[in-house]
């Protein structure tokens, strides 16, 4: 055996020794080198993205709005929808597989455009037919502020996936669940509320907070109904100031680090709602201290009266 | 023993999923203080009987009386909901697969369904209860951590805790590892001698059954085969399938 392979023997076996996770680490700072080397070479300009920066983060806040709303809308209607597509109600049923059906079936940006522009359309031409029963004022109610109609689509159409995630959530839950609330003489509504959606939930919230950082990056598409500066989320101010500038390489960049920001703290979050709802699931003492600690007590069973 | 003293009583119980008639015209009574064991082969209906006394199985023929409630099976309208539902107030139940709720503590687990009626102190009810089977130092404990034993006294608390005016048991010792199934027959036991709670209990063990049974009833094929006290069901058995059964659990 040669020193020099007696070398690399060690050097290998020290490389054992370095943590997986540092190594990981290690190779994020080399792809980022990498790229800062490319940028400069691309001579894109760091001190218009400082001086810019502000600016685009402002549109953070609209992000947010739209996509909390959003999400909330979505949550709302996932439940009612999954509710409705496990009931033995012919209504319910039919209304919530139509819903899912066609905001499932067409494209996001189609049904932005649908509400924004198709809307009012509508509420003007029912006015015109039937002016008794649809007023101006409600007609005028169907023209909706480019941010709202947005938030509406984005809500309707996750809605409609998470809807599929909802159901299959609620019918985890085992049938012996149920039916031990319904034996125990538990109405509907506790049951589903004390018993089979705490259980569901467990199930539903990962999906969950994947479709909302879905949804935080889809937001971007409410600029494409031309909202007001005023309003503008990220994508649509990076854009703005990055054509008035020519620096679009530069806004772009900064829009996309921000959602990035945004990705990497909500699913910090995510992981501690997951951790949290798993009581009850995990045992934090192992199983042989507690069934040695059971041998202790002798198990008996306890007597009534 | 009397008309009033009927707890329970199934008229003319037929039960069919889809083509299979599982359960085939049973009238079974349980009277004040008694306990009827119920046992049988695999499919022989029993089960399906106890589930079709507080409607978990839909009755397709027949009724069921509990508390002065005569109710049968088919369409459930809202007011027939209802109904089912008062019904079950009146009658616990313990599952062969415990049904514990995991996301609930034990006491959680004992106090929801007062809390869901509106009953009050059920802090007080329950932690005595849980005492009562004893596991008062599990209060806190959620299922998981309990052992199948421990799982099953807590819902054979559980059902009590609703205040019932009989418990049906529906194989409550299957699911458990032998060293374990004494402590929840020891708790059935005192539940019937104790405390006088009218039980109907489908069950394979026959030292129980033995000890505890004022009445025996032994399924076969979707109908009571043979019925009786358990001296006579055990020592003088009238049927032969009934003796091919004993011979073979025993």
């Amino acid at each position: 055996m040669t020193s020099e392979g007696g070398r690399l023997e060690r050097l290998a076996l020290a490389g054992a020794r370095v943590p997986f996770r540092l190594k990981v680490a290690a190779v994020w700072v080399v792809i980022f080198a990498v790229l800062v080397f490319f940028f400069w070479v691309a001579q894109f300009d760091t001190e218009w993205m400082r001086d810019n920066f502000t600016y685009i983060a402002k549109g953070l806040q609209f992000t947010l709005y739209i996509a909390v709303g959003g999400i909330v809308l979505a949550v709302v209607l996932a439940l009612l929808g999954a509710l409705a597509r496990i009931s033995s109600n012919s209504i319910a049923y039919g209304i919530s597989g139509f819903y899912v059906s066609f905001f499932r079936g067409t494209p996001l940006i189609v049904q932005m455009f649908l509400i924004y522009l198709a809307l009012p359309q509508v509420g003007l031409n029912l006015h015109d037919q039937v002016p008794d029963l649809f007023p101006q004022t409600l007609a005028n109610q169907l023209v909706l502020d480019a941010a709202v109609a947005g938030t509406l689509a984005l809500g309707l159409n996750y809605g409609a996936y998470m809807t599929e995630i909802f159901r299959a959530g609620i019918q985890s839950v085992a049938a012996g669940q149920g039916e031990a609330a319904d034996a125990l003489g538990m109405t509907y509504r506790q049951k589903m509320r004390r018993v089979v959606l705490p259980q569901a939930f467990r199930v539903i919230i990962p999906p969950t907070g994947n479709e909302f950082i879905a949804m935080l990056k889809d937001t971007a598409l409410v600029s494409f109904l031309g909202v007001s500066v005023a309003q503008a989320e990220i994508f649509r101010r990076a854009q703005l100031v990055g054509r008035a500038d020519f620096k679009n390489l530069e806004a772009l960049l900064v829009a996309a680090a921000l959602y990035w920001a945004l990705t990497i703290v909500f699913t910090f979050f995510q992981r501690r709602l997951e951790a949290r709802m798993s009581r009850g699931y995990i045992r934090t003492q192992d199983l042989t201290a507690a069934s040695a600690e059971e041998q202790k007590h002798g198990g008996g069973g306890g007597s009534i009266g | 023993m009397s008309e009033r003293d009927v707890v329970i009583r199934v008229e003319g119980l037929h039960k069919r999923f889809g083509r299979l008639e599982v359960v085939k015209g049973v009238d079974l009574d349980l009277h004040k203080g008694e306990v009827v064991v119920v046992f049988g082969r695999s499919g022989s209906g029993k089960s399906t009987v106890l589930r079709c006394v507080n409607f978990l199985d839909d009755p397709t023929q027949g009724t069921i009386e509990v508390a002065g409630m005569r109710l049968s099976g088919g369409f459930r309208s809202r007011r027939k909901r209802e109904q089912i539902r008062q019904l079950r107030l009146h009658v616990g139940m313990v599952f062969q697969q415990f049904n514990l709720f995991p996301h609930m503590t034990a006491l959680e687990n004992v106090r929801v369904a007062p809390i869901c009626a509106g009953l009050k102190d059920n802090r007080i009810r329950a932690t005595e209860l849980l005492e009562q089977v004893g596991l008062a130092d599990k209060a806190n404990e959620h299922p998981i951590r309990l052992s199948g034993g421990q799982q099953q006294r807590v819902a054979i608390a559980r059902a009590l805790a609703m205040q019932p005016d009989a418990m049906l048991f529906d194989e409550p010792t299957s699911a458990l590892d032998p060293e374990l199934i004494g402590e929840v027959l020891a708790v059935m036991k005192s539940l019937a001698t104790d405390l006088h709670m009218p039980m109907i209990v489908v069950t394979h063990e026959m030292g129980f059954a033995r000890e505890v049974a004022d009445r025996m009833l032994f399924f076969h094929e979707g109908v009571v085969w043979e019925e009786g006290p358990p001296e006579q069901v055990f020592e003088s058995t009238q049927k032969p399938e009934t003796r091919k059964f004993l011979d073979a659990v025993l």
